[in-house]
């Protein structure tokens, strides 16, 4: 049988995935949780504010560096710059009131068997389905 | 070690783990909008990778946590900063609803949206400027907000 690439990609880059936010919790015992890391950012205290920044600026030079080396891999989609804004202020009320992002919960969570990530997790697949329903594969 | 060692330890830490994830959601296929929005189109043609993005990253972490659940502290700090609560409240499933609403428009969560900002695409950077501003406004709202949703 022939498994698609696209699929042995995902694993990589899934487990990939998996060795950053082990790497985060085994040695600074931090959950990598990305709109937790960033919500901190933006309400800063003491002492807390160097690992985050030094995560985001990791996570936008990752993307730099893959960015380079396989340009294909980066597409904005084609939703308009208007429903684009209103996805990402959704995106941020939205992991800001569920404590959680796909990261968070779908990732760290769920791999530590927390109730809570698997509910939020089936939840925002959830409403994404719907909303892809509803806007017939994709807004613009 | 001394604070100030272990203090940059964990700097270097941070920033290795976001260099990882960034490409990590690279290779597996995250920081492609319409990707995304295939594997959330369960009834037309569904693409099911992404199935298999979330399946590695927990098969590892799972392991992992699995590993780290037998130590009394991570390597480099006094202890696990984790979530401890297992209850579900109207808040958690109220945010993830949204969150995914969210997700479905535009085809992004936060991670691929941050990854993608070095393509200088107009669409990544003004989703995760809103995405601040809607994270921010809320923090600010949230006491508001939880009066509000304890008692409707």
């Amino acid at each position: 049988m022939d498994i698609p690439l696209d699929w042995i990609r995902a694993l990589q880059g899934g487990a990939l995935i998996g060795l950053s936010a082990s790497l985060l919790l085994g040695l600074n015992g931090r959950v990598m949780g990305i709109s937790g890391i960033v919500g901190g950012l933006l309400a800063p205290s003491a002492g807390d504010v160097a690992w985050r920044a030094l995560f985001v600026a990791g996570l936008v030079g990752g993307g730099l560096i893959a960015l380079a080396a396989m340009p294909g891999a980066f597409s904005a989609g084609s939703a308009s710059l208007g429903m684009v804004l209103l996805a990402g202020l959704l995106v941020g009320v939205g992991t800001r009131i569920g404590k959680g992002c796909t990261s968070g919960h779908g990732v760290c969570g769920i791999s530590r068997f927390s109730p809570r990530s698997v509910a939020a997790t089936l939840t925002f697949i959830g409403t994404g389905a719907l909303t892809v329903l509803l806007t017939g594969g994709g807004a613009r | 070690m001394t604070p100030r060692v272990r203090e940059r330890a964990q700097g270097v830490v941070a920033l290795l783990s976001g260099v990882l994830f960034g490409l990590g959601l690279a290779v597996a296929g995250m920081t492609r909008a319409e990707k995304v929005i295939g594997f959330l189109n369960f009834f037309r043609g569904w693409d099911p990778s992404l199935m298999f993005v979330m399946g590695g990253a927990i098969a590892v972490h799972a392991v992992a946590w699995r590993l780290l659940q037998g130590r009394p502290s991570p390597l480099l700090s006094a202890r696990f900063l984790v979530p401890t609560r297992r209850d579900l409240d109207a808040r958690l499933l109220l945010g993830a609803a949204i969150f995914g609403v969210g997700w479905g428009l535009g085809g992004f969560c936060p991670g691929p949206a941050i990854a993608s900002l070095p393509t200088a695409a107009p669409t990544a950077v003004a989703f995760v400027l809103a995405m601040l501003a809607g994270s921010y406004a809320t923090a600010r709202l949230d006491p508001v907000l939880t009066r509000a949703l304890k008692h409707p």
